[in-house]
């Protein structure tokens, strides 16, 4: 099960949905947080859902706030960072040029592709704790030695 | 990185005793850093604006290390930054930003940061702020 672990780590590193950031964070577990990256990464689908309910609910009322929606968007992509989300983080640039040129279509394009890298993201995650869990401590309070 | 390689790194850390206060308005970013902070034994606190940290001061509290982001409501970083040296604090103030354009790095700089780290902060960025702050140096 450990190996099944490690190939799904893999895998999300493979295909961009990780970045060298998830592995600073797994590099923080140790015996006092063995479930730190977990714990984190809880955070940040909470602290996302709502930025995501803000930017629809400022987007549905088609006005089309550029900086309010940059300024929600830099806090995205901030959180993104910190965490590895590199597919989230790389929509929430795309986004964030759009918004500075302006193009409202590019933005709802944009912000239907976040929500769907963000969901995956999610999904799999959740997937990979799961296992990291069921598989033991070893996985999930890895120090170095 | 483990304890003997960041004593190592850092041979006085563990009998120093440095305290810093982490300012940032970002639930993901406060938990990170506060992390990182206790990995090095560096005793921490968190608020979640420049206007927090100001009152933090003003209630006689002190840290050798202030993280200090820059986007942030209320009172954004520059502000605090400027606020906080002109009442005379002299704590080291590390800029934490993911802005890095170097005019808004100046703008940062000049409020009156000791340091500046690009977002997002790892155990080897928060060493470097400390070797430029020289706080491994024993006095």
């Amino acid at each position: 099960m450990q190996r099944e672990v490690a190939l799904i780590k893999q895998s999300l590193f493979d295909q961009g949905y990780l970045d060298e950031q998830f592995m600073e964070l797994e590099e923080l577990q140790d015996d006092a947080n063995p479930n730190f990256v977990e714990e984190v990464s809880a955070l940040y689908f909470k602290d996302s859902a709502r930025l995501i309910n803000n930017i629809d609910q400022a987007l549905e009322r088609g006005t089309f706030d550029f900086n309010r929606l940059d300024s929600y968007m830099h806090q995205f992509k901030g959180s993104s960072t910190s965490i590895g989300a590199s597919k989230v983080k790389a929509e929430c640039t795309t986004f964030r040029e759009y918004c500075r040129a302006g193009n409202a279509e590019g933005c709802l394009r944009t912000f239907q592709q976040l929500k769907k890298e963000h969901s995956t993201l999610r999904k799999k995650l959740e997937h990979y704790f799961q296992l990291a869990r069921q598989a033991g401590p070893k996985e999930t309070a890895r120090r170095p030695k | 990185m483990t304890r003997d390689q960041i004593a190592e790194e850092l041979p006085n850390l563990a009998e120093s005793k440095l305290t810093a206060l982490v300012v940032d308005d970002s639930f993901v970013n406060q938990t990170i850093h506060q992390k990182l902070l206790n990995r090095l034994g560096i005793e921490n606190d968190v608020v979640t604006n420049g206007k927090e940290a100001v009152d933090v001061y003003c209630s006689g509290r002190n840290y050798d290390l202030i993280l200090m982001d820059m986007d942030m409501p209320i009172m954004n970083g520059i502000q605090a930054t400027k606020r906080l040296r002109e009442m005379g604090i002299e704590s080291k103030i590390a800029g934490v930003t993911t802005r890095a354009n170097e005019g808004e790095k100046k703008e940062f700089m000049e409020a009156g940061l000791n340091d500046f780290q690009e977002k997002p902060l790892t155990i080897s960025k928060l060493l470097s702020i400390l070797h430029k702050l020289n706080f491994y140096v024993q006095t």
